[in-house]
């Protein structure tokens, strides 16, 4: 079989390609992912097939076993394996101020707007490690409109949560945010935000002031409040057509008339049930508005 | 036809082994093709637009879940990877493998799960060895490995890393890739073509 790439082991313990059967390792992955849902209620049934698969085998051979059936053996009797596996299937990969065009957008076409309401709810759907969170309290606070809004930033992984609230990100990435937060129209000095510490750089606790952190799943959760803002960038490319209409669903239902919804810059609302409702604001920035 | 689809990787030099590729390949194409050129994180469209300034065929940048058409180039965008499923296109951001997002090995080993014998993988110039494990995947389920004979490319590595990997890869110079292309995708119905999963 085509092990996924960046998991091929250097030990020469290799399935047995020619019995490589997908048809077969489809109904594995089926049944594992359905034993998950059923017994620990994360239900990733409807996610994108080829990164779920990718992301099984990742730990499939990490843990150095041979088949998705005997991974499921080992996730349904181990709690910890599950929590492994929830974050090898939740991938967490982010960055502050990612896509600096989107961020200038905001400011110059999503603030004009935002400036007419007196109070702000923001929701960051699939926030991860909180990079975006922060990226995004900067700019509120830049335009003069941080304290009148709050955040709700929320994930799937309550691991990754707890680093978004620490706020401690990676030295060695500060020069390419300090380099995207400029070119995301950034007016100040983007080392005024951070303090070197803990080994890594600490960023102004008062960024997350007006920050709430909880966990939410976007695929078996309801929808929590109405939001000015909805950002969900990146989250749904994980998942497929079906359960991505069914999303944009909930988050037609959590935002108020005129409210902003902000995707990642190769996402879209085409095909969409809802892709009538909204206008983008800008193109090619994938900002749209709810007109109806 | 036996054929799905076509994924081509490249690197160093390959804006103009592109160029030439695409250019010799006929308006009624009748394969998907997926591209993987390595590029930066920030780079814009002007990479599609100088590709579709070579071809009758039409350009795309790829966005997610992006159906695949027939004839139809599908460009693999900065700062992502490129899975392809089936009949259409996956994005994720995950981590780069071996350095490269988008990685052409991530797009190749995708299409030899997805599609199996119907998949045709291509590899042309570039300094470094991604490609290769990709393409042993797809001739490992049954597909065709293609690769740019290393004496013609700009940079010979990325070739030669593709032909150690796949020793029965057809080594073709630049100008009969396309050729190559179109007798394939006019090769008939033979028993077993694997349907797509
Ligand atoms: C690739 S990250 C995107 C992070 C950030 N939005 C960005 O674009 O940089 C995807 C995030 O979605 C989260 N996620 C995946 N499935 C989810 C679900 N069903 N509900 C909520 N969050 C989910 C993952 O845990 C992960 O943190």
């Amino acid at each position: 079989m085509a092990v996924p790439v960046a998991a091929v082991p250097s030990t020469g313990a290799e399935p047995d390609r020619q019995s490589f059967k997908p048809d077969l390792e489809r109904i594995e992955i089926e049944l594992l992912l359905e034993g998950i849902f059923r017994h620990y209620g994360f239900d990733f049934r409807a996610y994108a097939y080829a990164s779920i698969r990718r992301r099984l085998w990742k730990r499939i051979e990490e843990e150095g076993l041979s088949s998705v059936s005997a991974l499921q053996e080992r996730v349904l009797h181990d709690p910890e394996m599950m929590e492994k596996l929830l974050l090898d299937l939740s991938i967490n990969v982010t960055s502050m101020f990612r896509d600096p065009g989107f961020y200038q957008t905001f400011r110059e076409h999503v603030v004009p707007l935002l400036r007419t309401y007196p109070f702000i709810r923001l929701w960051h759907a699939g926030c991860s490690t909180g990079e975006e969170v922060y990226s995004m309290a900067i700019l509120l606070r830049e335009e003069g409109l941080y304290d009148r809004s709050r955040i709700y930033a929320t994930d799937i992984n309550e691991v990754v949560l707890q680093r978004a609230k620490a706020g401690i990100f990676p030295l060695e990435r500060m020069q390419e945010y300090t380099d995207n937060y400029m070119r995301a129209g950034g007016k100040r000095s983007f080392s005024e935000y951070y303090t070197a510490k803990y080994g890594g750089a600490l960023f102004d606790q008062s960024l997350t002031k007006n920050v709430v952190f909880s966990q939410h799943n976007l695929v078996t959760d309801r929808s929590f409040s109405e939001f000015n803002v909805i950002l969900c960038r990146n989250v749904l490319i994980y998942f497929d057509k079906t359960l991505q209409s069914k999303v944009h669903g909930l988050f037609y239902d959590s935002l108020a008339m005129f409210g902003v919804l902000g995707l990642g810059s190769k996402e879209t609302l085409r095909f969409m049930a809802h892709e009538e409702c909204y206008q983008q604001i800008a193109p090619p920035e994938k900002i749209f508005r709810k007109v109806r | 036809m036996p054929y799905s689809v076509v994924g081509i990787g490249t690197s160093w030099g390959g804006l103009a082994a592109m160029r030439k590729l695409l250019s010799d390949l006929p308006a009624d194409f009748s394969l998907p093709v997926v591209v993987v050129q390595h590029r930066g994180k920030d780079s814009d469209q002007l990479l599609t637009e100088l590709l579709q300034d070579a071809t009758d065929l039409t350009v795309c940048e790829v966005e997610d879940k992006d159906p695949l058409m027939p004839g139809r180039v599908h460009v693999a965008p900065a700062n992502y990877h490129i899975l392809i499923e089936a009949g259409h296109l996956s994005l994720t951001i995950e981590e780069p493998v071996r350095f490269s997002r988008p990685s052409i090995d991530v797009m190749l080993s995708s299409a030899a799960d997805t599609y199996g014998k119907g998949a045709i993988g291509v590899v042309l110039t570039g300094a470094n060895e991604d490609g290769a494990r990709g393409l042993a995947d797809i001739v490992k389920l049954g597909g065709r490995a293609l690769v740019q004979d290393p004496r013609t490319a700009e940079i010979p590595i990325m070739p030669d890393a593709a032909v150690k990997a796949v020793p029965s890869a057809e080594v073709l110079p630049l100008e009969a890739l396309a050729p190559r292309l179109v007798a394939l995708s006019h090769e008939r119905e033979k028993a077993g073509a694997r349907r797509a999963v």
